[in-house]
């Protein structure tokens, strides 16, 4: 044993003893027993830990530039974006993270939905989980008013309006959120304060919560079997499993490496992807007696946005469209309790699961795509149908068949035929 | 727990026996009591310490001296036309109506969302047929109750328009009263703000008699 290796191995038990660090090491990343058959769905997980560093690195730079002021906010958005030597990457990179965030997040939960990655013994996983979208929704929203643009400015008016729809309470809630009786340097100061400290704080400690509850029970895999029944008599190690340090930190390395392409393509190319990363009202700074004649969320926040305008007011209350719009988000909570397939993995289900899953799928993306444009844009039926908003009524019944997803499924998943779970994982 | 229990603890769930903490015979209630009394007033201590930082959020004095009443002198409208002033960071409006104008408010009922002032957009005085104090000049904001844009005036009257105010964003319309048309996108009314009359030509804009 060489000197180095010999003094190395001192330090290291000198720490050991004072802190669990090899211990550690060993249960999270070298000893972390994961299924041998991850496949493409299992990138994600690890991007949105690299999306969360780069959104938070990237923000601490903008808070050394930015200014949450009202008169003084927009402008100094632009002093980022053309003074401030490599400003303009910052800032990018900020912007371009918080949608690439929602495409990894919205991806990693899919793979969730596949593989049933939410049923027993991860519930709690999977709550933390959706701990986690609810916190990176109020972190999109709150960073979304700092550019302190007609876009920014008009959103956060809109979506505070929504506190103002509860019965009774409402209006109270919706001045209480703005700190003012319209949304104004208060709010953009208080929005400020939620999204560089308060919500990231959240996130961090839920992110945190996600990881340990996920390596307590141990992953679950494409084929939804559980790989630690089956273990080697003499290690204990399970069967199908092998160590997350080496093989899965060099595979997640590749899904990196290709992330960052992606990210790089869209700052240099697209950062504004065409409005929808960047929306071109946000480019106007601030007016409160001017509103944009169409106002629409980023492109995350559309699909429950188009449930939101989709549901009709009862009497004169926009309420039950907000209930629903909160509804549609929450609503994956009970996901766990809601699937009563006798199998986890999309693999083994039957054939009305996959349609079911697919009509959700395919019922998300028309509502994403129709939270973006106007109701009237295609026009309207005729007089036999009211002379309603043929994208309002497109827009109901994906919003039907989005809740039915849901609510029938006790009932559509325990009728499915499903087949034969192996013992073994089949790669 | 004591490093005992605690290998003990590990041992059980090892073997899957359940833990059984190891509670001797008698429990000492006064104990128990007194620590849940404590937890009791320490938490109550923690919601009062809250309310604070939940009323620091409230509108500050500052921007309650912003949002304070305004007067608003109405002298100088000639009948038929209008002025707009400004509240709380809204324009507010006061449409000096002429008799022709107030007769025809009545002649477009069937037509309304909302004509008899249901939905509580206006203080109580004024949930009359001219929605005002005063039947000459109505006041209101001229915030869209759709999504907030300001509608433009159009006081020429045609066969099937007595006068009122159609919104360039979404064609919203409204009367003379701020009462919206059926077929627009805005849900209600526009909003008649609380006011008073300080002298027959002054407005005090934000405060009525009830409130003051």
């Amino acid at each position: 044993m060489s000197l180095f290796t010999k003094k190395t191995e001192e330090l290291l038990g000198w720490v050991d003893a004072r802190f669990p660090l090899t211990s550690n090491v060993k249960a999270h990343l070298t000893e972390y027993y994961a299924p041998k058959n991850f496949n493409f769905w299992y990138f994600f997980g690890s991007l949105a830990l690299l999306v969360l560093v780069l959104q938070i690195v990237t923000g601490i730079f903008l808070t050394m530039h930015y200014k949450p002021e009202a008169d003084l906010a927009f402008a100094s958005v632009e002093y980022i974006m053309r003074d401030v030597p490599w400003g303009w990457l910052i800032r990018y990179m900020h912007s371009t993270g918080a949608s690439l965030f929602f495409v990894v997040v919205y991806l990693h939960m899919f793979r969730g939905l596949l593989y049933g990655s939410y049923r027993n013994p991860r519930e709690l996983i999977w709550l933390f989980g959706v701990g986690i979208f609810l916190a990176l929704m109020g972190e999109a929203f709150f960073g979304y008013l700092l550019p302190w643009g007609q876009m920014s400015y008009w959103g956060a008016q809109v979506i505070t309006s929504l506190f103002g729809t509860v019965p009774f309470i409402g209006p109270d809630i919706a001045e209480w959120l703005r700190g003012d009786y319209l949304t104004s340097d208060a709010t953009l100061n208080r929005f400020f304060a939620f999204h560089v400290i308060a919500l990231p704080l959240v996130i961090l400690g839920l992110v945190a919560a996600h990881i340990l509850a996920l390596h307590e029970v141990g992953s679950n895999n494409p084929d939804g079997i559980e790989i630690k029944k089956l273990k080697d008599k003499k290690t204990g190690i399970p069967l199908d499993g092998i160590p997350f340090h080496p093989y899965y930190s060099v595979k997640d390395l590749v899904g990196v490496v290709v992330f960052l392409m992606v990210f790089a393509a869209i700052i240099f190319f697209a950062p504004d992807m065409g409005g929808y990363f960047l929306e071109a009202n946000n480019f106007v700074p601030a007016d409160p007696l001017v509103t944009p004649a169409h106002i629409a969320p980023t492109w995350y926040f559309t699909p429950y946005y188009s449930i939101l305008r989709a549901v009709p007011p009862i009497g004169i209350s926009q309420f039950p469209g907000v209930a629903a719009m909160g509804l549609s988000v929450v609503i994956f909570a009970l996901l766990p309790w809601l699937d009563r397939s006798p199998v986890k993995s999309i693999r083994y289900k039957g054939n009305l699961y996959k349609a079911w899953l697919a009509a959700f799928v395919v019922s998300f993306l028309i509502l994403g795509y129709l939270g973006t444009i106007p109701a009237d844009t295609y026009g309207q039926f005729g007089a036999w149908l009211g002379k309603a908003d043929i994208a309002t009524v497109v827009a109901r019944i994906c919003s039907v068949v989005y809740f039915a997803f849901f609510f029938l499924m006790p009932w559509y998943s325990k009728k499915d035929k499903t087949k034969p779970v192996p013992e073994r994982v089949t790669g | 727990m004591s490093d005992k229990q605690n290998d003990q603890h590990k041992a059980d769930t090892q073997t899957g026996a359940s833990y059984q903490p190891n509670l001797s015979a008698q429990v000492n209630l006064e104990k128990r009591n007194f620590l849940i009394a404590t937890s009791a007033v320490g938490a109550i201590g923690c919601a009062v310490v809250a309310v604070p930082f939940v009323k620091s959020m409230t509108p500050s004095e500052r921007a309650k001296a912003a949002g304070a009443p305004v007067e608003v002198d109405i002298s100088k409208i000639a009948p038929g036309d209008m002025m707009v002033s400004e509240y709380r960071g809204q324009p507010l409006w006061v449409i000096h109506r002429t008799d022709e104008q107030i007769a025809s408010l009545g002649n477009h009922n069937a037509q309304l969302i909302d004509p008899d002032l249901d939905v509580p957009q206006q203080p109580e005085y004024c949930k009359n047929k001219e929605r005002a104090i005063n039947p000459k000049y109505a006041v209101m904001l001229g915030t869209c109750t759709h999504l907030g844009c300001s509608p433009g005036q159009n006081f020429t009257v045609t066969p099937d328009w007595n006068g009122g105010f159609i919104c360039a964003c979404h064609g919203s319309k409204f009367d003379l009263s701020g009462r919206v048309f059926k077929g627009s996108p805005a849900p209600t009314n526009l909003v008649v703000p609380k006011h008073q009359y300080l002298t027959e030509t002054t407005l005090l804009i934000g405060e009525d008699k009830e409130s003051a």
